[in-house]
């Protein structure tokens, strides 16, 4: 019965939502700081948020995870594994933050931003006041699928050695010769997270359509 | 009379092309202050091209344009401060969706002029009132018409306290019934001395309010006199076939 192993896996469960919890904000502030940058009309901006996003995109994340963890440190800075896991995370997903937004900005009317211009609001201004607060709410489904995907992807924290529901379940996995009962545990644990993540979403996509 | 006035706009040799498509060919054009000019053209005559440049949402090619004894200057901080002080007047409104009617007019004061919130409400309540929507104030834009929509974004541009303000077609995206009530809202403008340049095809607009009909065809300004003679009989051909079609309906 997996249910058996569900207090067995409570502090990885704890990791992992913190691994999910902060990652999420980083990837939000770094996928909106790349997505003004790709539409920003300074072209050295946009060609660094574009490369930015083709690389991270096209890295698989345990690769990614593992350079941070033990690549970064030998450039000097030194951290533990929970927060190379984080950074690897919000780095990784801040590339998808930043394309589900691109998209969102592209969806509001090119209308809404020469209004904004036209009255003197500058591109920082135009960007935080008149078009962010409308792409935001036409990405909020894609943003939430980022935000799922992220959950399921804290997983890659287990190969960093950092004791999530992953790392937990695997070593429960040895001790109890129950495979199946553990990883029904650990799916439940998971979705203790996505669940409410994807019915939130759902909520808030209703409340915060703009009515055209 | 119309020498006398100090220029507040100055379009000199204006060249603008997008691509390999010239659009507008040396268009000159001196508005002064306190002048209305109606722009008249054909549809691709470059009329929306030409009011962009105005405010630099289009940028140009060649030639120079000052406004206010200003040269346009680039992108950047000093672009947004002198756009605040032209006023432009959408075709499709453009009123921010995601703010009611009174953000919609307080966001420029407070956010670009540093007015207090309380100073920027007082002055939309009062513009809102000059354009008869003083009780729309907590509205939506999607629940207002379209002609209430389009005096809700004058409105936006007036309490930005313009030396100018553009029109490009203010109420060709509205249905014939609320065309007039927008009129009234810039013919009280222009009464008012407001400087104004608007691209329309109301003809009627064009001979009451009008100080002087600048008339465009493929990017060049083929007559630019008093509405009188204009209508009476203007001595271009091409103006003279412009007229004769839109007049016939
Ligand atoms: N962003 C653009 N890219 C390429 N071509 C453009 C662009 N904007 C306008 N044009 C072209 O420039 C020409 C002039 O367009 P403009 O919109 O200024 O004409 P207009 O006189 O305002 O016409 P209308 O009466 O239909 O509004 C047209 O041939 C148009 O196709
Ligand atoms: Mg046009």
């Amino acid at each position: 019965m997996p249910f058996q192993y569900l207090d067995e896996l409570a502090e990885g469960f704890l990791t992992t939502l913190s691994l999910t919890l902060l990652s999420a904000v980083g990837a939000l502030v770094i996928g909106t700081v790349l997505a003004a940058m790709r539409v920003s009309p300074v072209p050295v901006l946009r060609a660094v948020g574009t490369t930015y996003v083709q690389l991270v995109r096209n890295t698989p994340l345990p690769v990614l995870a593992v350079l941070f963890a033990l690549g970064l440190p030998v450039l000097g800075p030194s951290f533990g594994f929970f927060t190379w896991a984080v950074l690897a995370l919000a780095v990784y997903t801040g590339a998808f933050v930043c394309e589900a937004l691109r998209s969102g900005i592209n969806a509001v009317g090119v209308g809404q931003g020469e209004a904004a211009r036209a009255i003197g609001l500058g591109f920082g201004q135009t960007m935080r006041l008149v078009v962010l607060p409308q792409a935001f709410r036409t990405v909020v489904p894609p943003l939430g699928n980022v935000l799922i995907a992220l959950t399921k992807n804290t997983a890659v924290a287990a190969t960093i050695s950092v004791a999530d529901i992953t790392l937990r379940s695997n070593a429960l996995i040895t001790s109890s010769a129950d495979p199946l009962g553990v990883i029904g545990a650990s799916a439940l644990a998971y979705l203790v997270i996505t669940l409410p993540l994807g019915l939130a979403v759902d909520r808030l996509e209703g409340r915060v359509a703009v009515v055209r | 009379m119309t020498q006398t006035r100090a220029p507040l706009v100055v379009l000199e040799g204006v060249v603008k092309r997008f691509g390999s498509h010239q659009v507008l060919t040396d268009v000159d054009l001196v508005v002064g202050a306190g002048e209305v000019v109606v722009v008249l053209g054909p549809s691709g005559s470059g009329k929306s091209t030409l009011i962009r440049t105005i405010n630099r949402l289009e940028t140009i090619d060649g030639g120079r344009i000052v406004v206010d004894g200003q040269p346009l200057p680039d992108e950047g901080r000093e672009l947004a401060r002198l756009r605040a002080d032209i006023g432009m007047v959408f075709q499709s409104f453009n009123l921010f969706a995601h703010k009611s009617v009174l953000d919609n007019i307080t966001l420029g004061p407070v956010k670009v002029r540093g007015a207090s919130k309380a100073e920027a409400r007082d002055r939309a309540m009062a513009l809102l009132e000059r354009v008869g929507l003083a009780d729309k104030a907590g509205a939506s834009p999607a629940q207002l018409s379209g002609g209430q929509q389009q005096r809700v974004a004058i409105a936006r541009a007036l309490a930005m306290q313009p030396k100018v303000m553009l029109f490009d077609e203010p109420t060709s995206a509205l249905d014939p019934e609320f065309i007039s009530e927008v009129l009234e809202v810039m013919k009280g403008l222009a009464d008012d001395g407001m400087t104004m340049v608007v691209v329309t095809h109301e003809m009627g607009f064009a001979r009451s309010a009008a100080d002087r009909i600048v008339f465009l065809d493929q990017g060049r300004v083929l007559d630019d006199t008093v509405p009188g003679p204009f209508f009476d009989g203007t001595s271009s051909p091409r103006a003279r076939e412009f007229l004769s079609k839109i007049l016939a309906h």
